[in-house]
């Protein structure tokens, strides 16, 4: 059977989509946990930072016009942190500096008590710097006060990155999970799939009958397009058959008529012209019906081919059965059929067409064999299974042996016998069929042999 | 022997009970199931021969109910089906045996004794003349107390004559009997046969006579 051209996996295309979604996802849910807590983290400094900055706004007095500043030590020991995060400061009066690191500056706003953030660098450090004034109001004058805090962000950073690392491993672990449930409802879904092809599989090829175990709704109408080809296949092949099986009811009756007229005439004719004519018409007769029987046979095994049914059979049974059954006919021309078997020779395959073939190669043997010879039958074992047909005929003209197997073609020899000549290709379809040969050789010291082998 | 034949062409019944009668046997017809069965049920017969497609139901089912009504008397199937699909089926449901239509005579006479000599013991006819005995089903031949084994063909030969004792019969008449349409040299051959025949009865009070260019009788000495 040709192999159906395949356009990729379902299971693959439902796979990589699940796992690349899921992975998507987790890589979003990665971000927003870091940021969000990164904000947190940063929220936590920058109410330290503004509660210090806040403090020494406080401390912050003014006498005689001279400021006066204490910075408090509360506001920097609230700074201090495991991570020894350094700590500069700056102030400014009237955007005069007065005091601190010089170069540490940076805008604020208008109002007092009102903290301004930002994050930029100095002296070669990360900071996170606050920026606060303070209006002071003395006797004559109002001067304000800004002080900006700035702290290194060490501390932060190794927060930043625990967290990261834990956002990382929730990231990883929701991945893991998805992925799992990916696989998993993948080969449910698929399964039901396979579920249907192997019981389509496991039928039989005469099973056309219409499949009815329940299937997920998706699937059914595949199903039920599935039962109605096969039950028009099932359909079509009946009809075949029936009509095989009519045509040969219709063409043998009237030629048995015509026969059984044509024999019992000829016990009571004594004039030899009109004995020759009535033997003709026998001949005739005979022949015509041997070859609408190859026919028919021929088309029915057509129609069977494609849906051979392969059993075990015993070839030395059915062989035997076979040979039982010809004797009469062999009897009646004084023929001996001689069968031997090696014990029971078990083969699979269609037990209608091999008896089909077995049967036409031995009347075939019969058909030329010469009055009281033998024809010798024997069904071998090994080395592969065959049945082997032997007569005491004139045997096959040596330079058509290749061309006997094709139909209508008859052997040179077979001039003045009855034959239609598909007897041999009926065989060889046979053989065919069961991936076997049929072999024609001549014997030795006269006849014909031909093995049907399997 | 008698016979059943059931067969609904009429034409096809005629000639092969016309011919079986030629032969000595009794045939009775029926032409549909329910005749069958009628005559199934009033007379004892030796052997059924059943058509398949008949116009009041199949032969099978009659073949059935033959077969489960405990009768043991043997059926010969004729059908005209296609072998392949009928073949196996017709043996599974207890006919003896069967053929295909057309079938040539020589064949179904050949089956019928072949059936015949399965139901060995049962009604079984011998001809008994001028110290020989002979058993047609059996196929042999007593002359004197000893037996003879006959070939197929010389015990046709031997059956035509025996049945016609002290007529003649042709050379061609004889022949068609013994050899297949397709056999054309058979006129002559019948002379070997009768060769053999004559030896075999060479011990017996029978004798065949050859009546130059009229064909060959058999006589009874004294």
């Amino acid at each position: 059977m040709a192999r159906l051209p395949v356009s990729g996996s379902l299971r693959n295309q439902l796979v990589v989509s699940l796992i690349g979604g899921a992975a998507l996802l987790a890589l979003l849910l990665f971000l927003v946990t870091r940021n969000f807590a990164a904000q947190v983290a940063q929220e936590g400094q920058d109410s330290i930072l503004g509660a210090a900055a806040a403090s020494i706004l406080d401390a912050a007095a003014i006498h005689d016009g001279q400021v006066e500043i204490d910075l408090p030590y509360a506001s920097f020991s609230m700074l201090a942190n495991a991570s020894d995060d350094r700590v500069f400061y700056a102030i400014y009066r009237d955007d005069t500096f007065l005091s601190g690191y010089e170069g540490l500056d940076a805008p604020a706003n208008q109002a007092d008590g009102q903290p301004t953030f930002q994050s930029t660098e100095f002296n070669g450090a990360d900071v996170r710097v606050v920026t606060d004034t303070r209006t002071l109001i003395g006797a004559d004058d109002r001067t304000q006060i800004r002080i900006v805090l700035a702290q290194t962000q060490d501390q932060l950073a190794g927060t930043l990155e625990r967290i990261s690392r834990n956002a990382a491993l929730l990231g990883a672990g929701f991945f893991a999970l998805a992925a799992l449930l990916s696989f998993w409802a993948t080969s449910t879904t698929i399964g039901q799939l396979k579920t249907l092809t192997q019981s389509v599989t496991r039928r039989g090829p005469q099973d056309l009958s219409a499949f009815r175990k329940p299937v997920p709704t998706e699937m059914a109408p595949l199903v039920t397009s599935l039962n109605s080809l096969m039950g028009r296949l099932d359909q079509s092949l009946r009809q075949s058959e029936d009509f095989i099986a009519e045509a040969a009811h219709r063409v043998r009756t009237p030629l048995a008529t015509v026969r059984a007229h044509a024999e019992a005439t000829l016990q009571r004719v004594d004039k030899a012209e009109n004995r020759q004519a009535l033997r003709a018409m026998v001949r005739a007769i005979d022949e015509s019906s041997r070859a609408a029987s190859q026919l028919l046979d021929h088309a029915m095994i057509t129609v069977r081919a494609d849906h051979l049914t392969l059993q075990d059979v015993d070839l030395a049974e059915l062989v035997g059965d076979l040979v039982q059954r010809l004797t009469p006919v062999a009897d009646m021309k004084d023929l001996d059929l001689a069968f031997q078997a090696e014990g029971a020779v078990p083969i699979l395959g269609d037990p209608v067409q091999i008896q089909n073939a077995v049967r036409n190669l031995i009347d075939n043997a019969l058909k030329y064999a010469p009055p009281e010879s033998t024809v010798e039958i024997a069904v071998w074992r090994g080395p592969r299974p065959n049945v082997t047909i032997q007569d005491r005929g004139p045997g096959f003209p040596l330079h058509e042996m290749d061309t006997l197997t094709a139909r209508f073609k008859r052997g040179r020899n077979a001039e003045g016998t009855i034959g239609s000549g598909l007897g041999l290709t009926i065989a060889h379809d046979v053989a065919a069929a069961h991936d076997g040969a049929l072999t024609l050789e001549n014997r030795e010291g006269g006849g014909a042999c031909v093995c049907l082998s399997f | 022997m008698k016979y059943l034949l059931v067969e609904d062409n009429q034409e096809l019944a005629n000639a092969v009970s016309s011919r079986m009668r030629l032969d000595g046997h009794v045939v009775d017809h029926a032409a549909t199931l329910e005749d069958a069965s009628a005559f199934v049920e009033t007379g004892e017969y030796d052997l059924i021969l059943l058509d398949i497609m008949l116009p009041d139901g199949d032969g099978r089912e009659f073949l059935k109910r033959h077969r489960a009504s405990e009768r043991d008397t043997p059926v010969i199937v004729l059908t005209a089906r296609s072998e392949v699909s009928d073949r196996i089926g017709l043996l599974d449901l207890g006919a003896d045996d069967y053929l295909t239509k057309p079938f040539d005579h020589a064949e179904l006479e050949a089956r019928c004794r072949a059936v015949l000599r399965r139901m060995a013991g049962k009604s079984r006819s011998v001809v008994s003349m001028g110290g020989v005995v002979f058993d047609p089903l059996a196929g042999h031949l007593t002359v004197n107390g000893e037996v003879v084994q006959l070939r197929n063909r010389e015990l046709r030969l031997l059956e035509q004559l025996l049945g016609a004792p002290g007529q003649i019969l042709s050379k061609q008449k004889l022949a068609d009997r013994l050899f297949s349409y397709d056999d054309d040299a058979s006129e002559n051959a019948i002379e070997v046969y009768i060769g053999r025949l004559r030896k075999h009865l060479e011990a017996s009070s029978l004798k065949i006579t050859t009546l130059r260019g009229l064909g060959y009788r058999l006589d009874q000495d004294g």
